[in-house]
């Protein structure tokens, strides 16, 4: 009996196997298929949307009133906005909305929605909303400063005449998003200004639409009807949430998806030698850098920290672990933003080193912690770092933990070295300038908590360089400006800036048109087709 | 009866609130600051502030267990801040997704792991005991999230007998409305024959790797009932009074030795269901034990505790029904 039903099993399972035969291994022709790791996104309301994958949807499902070049970041144009005009005392913008266009939803985009957005973050206060509200905009003033004066037409009032550039790079920022005003007003509840539906919902005009959000799995963008530009040629945008890397290239070597984003080193050489894939490349605004933490009195020391810069291998770190992924880049401005300083003056130099320790009295070297997050290229890299330390009898502990884990850490000022990355969060050079040179208040109640606060770095002169800087309206005046605070804080900060990010994503070779751009917001999927 | 019942409620209500109870010092001790999973590491300090606040975390410990279990009573587990879905929904879209994995994987062990264990017991010593013993262990002690990575490479990247991670294709994606949550019932259900043979090849690789994780552990203490069956004196009775020898096997010996087995088949379900989180990763299933996993990763703490209430419920709802299959199987046991 039990004999004829293990026979049957067995002749069963062998008809499944002959059904199911070779796996289809090709995405549909209408639909780009990406495997990345999304289970960085909380929320799709561009008020709140923070991190990097929901930052890139962000940029292709929403329009902002003003873009730049992805090519050349210094040109700046109107998207939503046609024009502006700055006021003669510096401190009021004019902005005219085009005319004829429309949300996703069919309804036309006026100035009222540009109104809407910008004052509905700034009331709703999320991570982001720092960017526009450090034009002194409140949650109490904001309906008088950002006013309606005609059906197209809205006025942006600032507390200070600061650098229109700087301004206008912050509302190209996901923040500044223009949201669908009547949309999201039909879906209010209690005066939430429809945060809670918009979370997980759409009210936008950008090519592409946010059909389906499913956490940890995938999100599905559907090409919109109601576009003013050039209809994109898909007409679905998979992201399909894939953590292991070596999952991904298998994924991508099948035809199984389009798109592989986070590759390794290894992995990149390895499909590189696949003529069905090619590589999408970009340098992106993001540092990876070292800080000490200054409540540390070892590391406090002047010559600690200058020799530390030289305890660094950065060009045998950029050609092993950082292959593919970055360059080296020592300054807290990335290439490519104004004033940026590209000039790398540190390299290993043992002997330079140990002598700066030696008049540190520290000549036999020292022992302290680092707090390494588990994951690459991070730990490769500290581990690096921790090898060339040692050349100078620095015996460093490398503590490894998850990213919040050692995050909180951090935050807390409870480390002695951190090493991590750190992004910009719009194109202006003050994003960088503000974290890395200026810590107004050092105590740990502070109000703003910048970098250099984390690392209890005092910087009163410093400080007043960045806030002056944002008011030099000069453009050559202010990358001056910038030049000089990158030199300073390159030979005196705790900070060691290693690398600057090239982010790397394999493509299968029928795919055209796909271009990374140099932030997280403009990897833009409208322009891509297939074979 | 009664008594039984109230004896499990009771079982149930005490395990719950130690397992609630544990989970929630675990959550609020562990050196990760919840805030950071929704500010994110830019924003200001009134925002984090703020945020801290609404999520009762500067309240005292035994307080925010309190609101916790009074609002758990009701029906309320709280919302996730990953998904931002109410930790209930959640919950009802990611675990029948384990569930089909474990229940197929429990199968596949249980029909292949018990005739492999008689075989094995009935020919001890021989060849065949020898290789089903290492394929046991094997089974038992080879990293599962390894296996599965070899099972990729070999049926998927090479042989192109499968299909690759994921519960479907890209191009199959939609066909199916969810009902039980079940792709391979749903899809049936709704005449949709394509996309359930596609869900087929996706989940056959995983089933076969825990069914042989499941087999392994089955086979092996299957055989060892078996030989304390089979030098019992009954079977020797059975086969001097001429029995055959496939009646004495079958019928009598793996009969007595099926009383202890259920548990094992139960348990090693129980195993499969909390504890396929690995395989869940390599395979990028969207199951109970990824939700749980990345919520812990980033002290998602209603999430963590929603999950582990549902696998503490299952383990000992499971734990019940290998009691009544105890006592259907071995009538002695019911006084």
């Amino acid at each position: 009996m039990l004999m004829r039903s293990v026979r049957h099993f067995v002749s069963a399972a062998a008809v499944c196997a002959a059904l199911i035969g070779p796996a289809a291994a090709a995405t549909p022709a209408d639909t780009l298929v990406e495997a990345w790791q999304i289970d960085d996104i909380i929320s799709l309301d561009p008020a709140e949307i923070f991190e990097i994958s929901t930052t890139e949807i962000a940029g292709n499902t929403y329009e902002r009133l003003i873009g730049y070049d992805i090519h050349d970041v210094s040109k700046v144009f109107g998207v939503v906005a046609e024009d502006w005009t700055v006021s003669e005392d510096g401190k009021t913008i004019t902005f005219k909305i085009r005319e004829g266009r429309k949300f996703a939803s069919g309804n036309p985009i006026t100035a009222a929605d540009a109104v809407y957005s910008l004052q509905r973050a700034i009331i709703l206060d999320k991570s982001p909303a720092f960017i526009v509200s450090q034009f002194g905009l409140t949650k109490d003033n904001v309906k008088d400063k950002i006013k309606q004066t005609g059906d197209y037409t809205f006025t942006f009032e600032m507390d200070k005449a600061y650098a229109p550039s700087f301004v206008l790079y912050c509302l190209t920022s996901s923040v500044a998003s223009v949201v669908d005003k009547k949309l999201v007003e039909e879906h209010e509840a209690n005066g939430d200004l429809g945060y809670e539906w918009l979370k997980t919902h759409y009210a936008g005009s950008g090519p592409y639409s946010i059909r389906d959000w499913r956490a940890n799995e995938a999100v599905v963008l559907e090409r919109n009807p109601n576009y003013s530009g050039t209809a994109a040629p898909l007409a679905r945008v998979i992201y399909r949430h894939v953590p292991e890397t070596a999952t991904q290239r298998l994924l991508l070597e099948k035809g199984d998806i389009d798109v592989a984003r986070n590759l390794g080193p290894e992995q990149i050489a390895a499909v590189s030698a696949n003529p069905d894939v090619k590589l999408a490349q970009a340098a992106k605004g993001t540092l990876y850098y070292f800080s000490l933490n200054q409540k540390n009195p070892t590391l406090a020391k002047p010559e600690v920290r200058e020799a530390m810069k030289y305890l660094v291998d950065y060009q045998a770190i950029a050609d092993t672990i950082m292959k593919n992924l970055g360059e080296v880049h020592q300054a807290f401005l990335p290439k490519g933003f104004l004033g940026a300083v590209n000039d790398n003056p540190y390299s290993l130099d043992v002997e330079k080193a140990k002598a700066l320790l030696a008049k540190a009295g520290l000549p036999d070297g020292f022992t302290v912690t680092m707090d390494v997050r588990s994951t690459q290229p991070i730990t490769g890299i500290a581990e690096a770092v921790q090898g060339t330390l040692a050349k100078a009898g620095i015996k460093v502990e490398i503590i490894p933990g998850d990213g919040k884990q050692t995050l909180t850490k951090y935050r807390a000022r409870t480390h002695d070295i951190y090493i991590g990355v750190w992004g910009p969060d719009y194109q202006d050079p003050h994003t960088n300038a503000q974290t890395f040179a200026s810590n107004p208040d050092n105590k740990d109640d502070a109000a703003s908590k910048t970098l250099a606060w984390r690392n209890a770095w005092e910087t009163p002169e410093l400080g007043k360089q960045v806030d002056a800087a944002i008011l030099e309206r000069d453009g050559a005046k202010r990358a001056a400006l910038y030049e000089a605070m990158q030199k300073e804080v390159m030979a005196t900060s705790p900070f060691v800036v290693m690398f600057q990010q090239t982010e790397v994503a394999a493509v299968r070779a029928n795919v055209k048109g796909f271009e990374l751009g140099p932030s997280f917001d403009n990897n833009f999927v409208a322009p891509v087709s297939k074979e | 009866m009664a008594a039984a019942f109230g004896r499990f409620v009771s079982t149930l209500a005490a395990t719950l609130l130690g397992l609630l109870a544990v989970t929630f010092v675990i959550g609020r001790v562990i050196p990760i600051d919840p805030v950071l999973a929704i500010v994110g590491d830019r924003a200001p300090a009134q925002v984090y502030a703020r945020v801290r606040a609404e999520l009762g975390i500067d309240l005292p410990l035994w307080e925010q267990f309190w609101i916790y279990c009074t609002k758990a009573l009701s029906g309320d587990f709280g919302t996730s801040v990953l998904t931002t879905n109410p930790v209930l929904v959640d919950i009802a879209r990611y675990f029948p997704a384990t569930i089909e994995l474990a229940t197929l994987g429990t199968l596949v062990g249980t029909l292949v792991g018990i005739p492999l264990g008689v075989y094995a017991a009935v020919r001890a010593g021989s060849l065949g005991d020898q290789i089903v013993r290492v394929l046991g262990l094997v089974g038992y002690s080879v990293p599962i999230f390894w296996l599965g990575l070899m099972g990729l490479l070999l049926f998927y990247a090479n042989l192109d007998w499968v299909a690759g991670p994921g519960r479907l294709d890209v191009a199959y994606d939609y066909y199916v409305t969810p009902v039980t949550g079940m792709l391979l019932v749903d899809s049936l259900m709704q005449g949709q024959t394509e996309v359930f043979w596609n869900a087929v090849s996706h989940i056959v690789l995983p089933v076969a790797l825990l069914g042989y994780f499941s087999l392994a552990y089955i086979a092996r203490m299957t055989r060892s009932f078996m030989l304390n069956e089979l030098s019992q004196e009954y079977v020797v009775t059975a086969r001097v009074k001429g029995l055959s020898e496939a009646r004495v096997i079958w019928g009598h010996a793996l009969r007595n030795a099926a009383v202890p087995l259920v548990t094992v088949v139960v348990l090693s379900y129980a195993t499969l269901l909390e504890g396929s989180v690995l395989t869940e990763t390599v395979f990028a299933w969207p199951g109970l034990g990824t939700y749980i996993t990345s919520a812990l990763q980033s002290a998602d703490m209603n999430a963590v505790l929603g999950g582990t209430l549902v696998i503490g419920t299952t383990f000992v709802c499971l734990n019940v029904l290998s009691d009544l299959l105890y006592r259907l199987i071995d009538p002695r046991t019911r006084r």
